[in-house]
């Protein structure tokens, strides 16, 4: 691996790190059976550098904003080292937000270069009105286009691109290396200003408990302009010469034999995929005859026995080496992050050999914050604070469960063009999570629930609940809002967050059979995940301010005194 | 005799109410799969493969980006029959 401590930027880190590497596997791109690109250290520059110099020739300069929106492909990683190696700061938006969406952040980050997919700029162009807003932007890349496709002033980033050797453009570790998009209530854009300090303080950290060296494959899943796979996905194993392989698909039966064909080392994986994996395991084990099943299920109670105090892979791969082929044989540790996983998926994984590198993190803490060390391994817990992190409890109760807040170096600068909601997040230096939990006596973080109206799925999605009522506008009664369930009745648990409708009838109003229908019809409009799962009848008026918002915090108050099992009715 | 535009979309209601098992003639073309059944992204792929086996085609990922309704499915699925 670099010796990170010498390097004062993410382009000057990448830069050297295909020179050290450059006989190196660095990239895989598979599209189902067949191998796309398969480039080393040497060849991923020779495609990254011409593109570089062709962005500086039209005047991209240090502190410019270049956004990328792209699945999860070569020219994801390719662009991204252009844009750092010019001393650009990265954007990257989510593929799978709406155009409207992209267009927004693109204006509310002042990207002067867009570098996107084809399909993806189809549907940008489509929504031209929101493109006028974007003043600054200057330069559309598109990849991937076909021969006869209207560029809609776009250029071909194929063909973009320029003979000489591009500058590498000094940057200091306080200045900005990217702006990282986190959902916020009612729309608002928090932009994560994430130095390069930052990154290359949270790689030292993780590499150090889960260490990428030449010949290791990370499978690329999560989005890449997710904080998580923009770790582990590009910057981590880049600076230890290690391979990503990207999918151009994301079916579960490509994905599947991805595992075993390409060798995986690590994965990263949202809960909801993992819970799948781990069903469709449990299919298989299934059905396997009675005698075998006995013997299958003894070398898994043999296995659990004897890597109770520290994983053993290698004994693993010799009790249970059907279950591990399956997943290429090489397969040290799933990395689970996005949201809060339940312990008997983990434990589940791990009893087979496999660990779930468990943990917690938020894009504003530069992602991770605790994870497990797997010494050992626990599922009950989110891990221990990585090195370099000074996580507390603030305000702790009687049984030590507080906000949980944090002060590292990787801590974010601030959220972009907002220093109120910074001066709320950032408080004299530490980061105030809106998490609840505490510390056990082994040093270990438990996660409780929430300080914030919100929930997160197992999707890794943040839903906060303000945000679905306007699924609910106009409902014949008087008054009503969405809550958190758990941030009513604080439940000691992150997993299974409900969403509940609380609503005011008019006086004299009943509840009647085409109002609760009309609830339903309402609520089945929404995406599975925004759904309400319940709903509260709320007999008096909802507390209010001087401009008629709804006073939240003091209606939680009275909601809380009520019984949670009687009061909410289940849709 | 190659399928019309009405046909395959025909042909995806029908493949769709089958795999997530719904009450026959509850899907209409212009419903939001995503809504309607409410499922998740993964449950979307799986569909994508059902319908790929069905109609003997591939469907890139990308071409799926945005597209939520059995109708937009049945013309991606149109344009490459």
């Amino acid at each position: 691996m670099l010796d990170l401590s010498k390097y004062s930027s993410i382009g000057s880190a990448l830069h050297d790190a295909v020179q050290k590497f450059s006989g190196e596997v660095c990239l895989i791109e598979a599209d189902r059976d067949r191998e796309n690109h398969r480039l080393t250290y040497r060849e991923f520059e020779e495609r990254a550098k011409p593109l570089a110099k062709a962005l500086q020739d039209t005047g991209y300069a240090a502190g410019d904003r270049a956004s990328i929106i792209m699945t999860n492909q070569s020219k994801w990683l390719i662009s991204a080292y252009a844009i750092f190696h010019s001393g650009g700061v990265l954007v990257p938006l989510d593929y799978k937000l709406t155009a409207a969406q992209q267009w927004d952040l693109l204006r509310h980050s002042e990207a002067s270069v867009l570098i996107t997919e084809y399909p993806i700029w189809r549907q940008l162009s489509a929504a031209a009105d929101r493109r006028a807003l974007c003043t600054k932007l200057r330069l559309v890349l598109v990849t991937e286009a076909p021969a006869n496709a209207d560029l809609a002033g776009a250029q071909r980033w194929e063909e973009f691109r320029a003979a000489g050797e591009p500058a590498l453009v000094p940057r200091q570790r306080a200045d900005i290396a990217s702006i990282v998009y986190s959902s916020g209530t009612g729309g608002q854009p928090k932009g994560c200003m994430m130095t390069h300090d930052n990154y290359l303080e949270q790689c030292v950290a993780l590499t150090s408990l889960y260490p990428f060296w030449p010949g290791v494959r990370y499978l690329s899943i999560l989005p890449t302009n997710h904080a998580i796979d923009f770790m582990v996905g590009f910057f981590g194993p880049f600076t230890c010469g290690a391979a990503v392989v990207h999918l151009r698909t994301l079916r579960p039966e490509f994905v599947r034999e991805a595992f075993a064909k390409y060798k995986i080392t690590y994965v990263s994986l949202v809960p909801l995929v993992l819970k799948n994996l781990q069903k469709g395991l449990q299919a298989r084990f299934a059905e396997l005859p009675p005698g075998k099943r006995r013997l299958f299920d003894a070398l898994v109670a043999i296995n659990r026995v004897l890597t109770k105090s520290r994983p053993r892979l290698w004994l693993s791969r010799r009790l249970l080496p059907q279950v591990h082929s399956a997943f290429g044989g090489e397969l040290r540790a799933i990395i689970v992050g996005g949201a809060f996983t339940e312990p008997q998926t983990l434990q589940f994984f791990y009893d087979l050999g496999i660990p779930v590198a468990n943990g917690y993190g938020l894009t504003e803490a530069g992602t991770a914050i605790t994870v497990n060390d797997l010494k050992p391994f626990r599922a009950d817990t989110v891990g221990k604070p990585l090195p370099g992190m000074e996580v507390r409890i603030a305000n702790p109760d009687s049984s030590g469960i507080g906000e949980v807040t944090v002060r590292s170096r990787t801590v974010m600068s601030g959220y972009l063009n907002e220093p109120e909601l910074t001066a709320r997040a950032i408080v004299n230096g530490w980061l105030m999570t809106g998490d609840l939990g505490y510390f056990d006596a082994q040093g270990h973080l438990h996660l409780v629930g929430r300080k914030r109206n919100m929930i997160v799925t197992e999707e890794g999605k943040n839903i906060y609940p303000e945000d679905i009522e306007g699924a609910f506008d106009s409902l014949p009664v008087k008054e009503l809002c969405v809550f958190a369930a758990d941030y009513i009745w604080p439940r000691r648990s992150m997993v299974g967050e409900q969403l509940l409708l609380v609503i005011h009838l008019e006086p004299g109003q009943n509840l009647t059979d085409v109002l609760r229908t009309e609830i339903v019809r309402r609520n089945n409009q929404l995406l599975n995940f925004k759904r309400v799962h319940g709903f509260v009848l709320f007999a008096e008026d909802f507390p209010r301010n001087a401009s008629q918002k709804i006073l939240r915090d003091s209606l939680r108050d009275s909601l809380t005194i009520l019984d949670r099992a009687t009061v909410v009715q289940p849709l | 005799m190659p399928r019309t535009l009405d046909q395959t979309t025909q042909e995806v209601l029908e493949l769709a109410t089958r795999h997530f098992r719904v009450t026959p003639g509850t899907l209409a073309p212009s419903d939001d799969f995503f809504r309607k059944l409410g499922i998740n992204s993964l449950q979307a792929l799986e569909l994508l493969s059902r319908l790929e086996n069905h109609f003997s085609i591939e469907l890139p990922d990308y071409e799926m980006q945005g597209v939520s309704d059995f109708k937009t499915l049945a013309e991606r699925i149109q344009s490459r029959l």
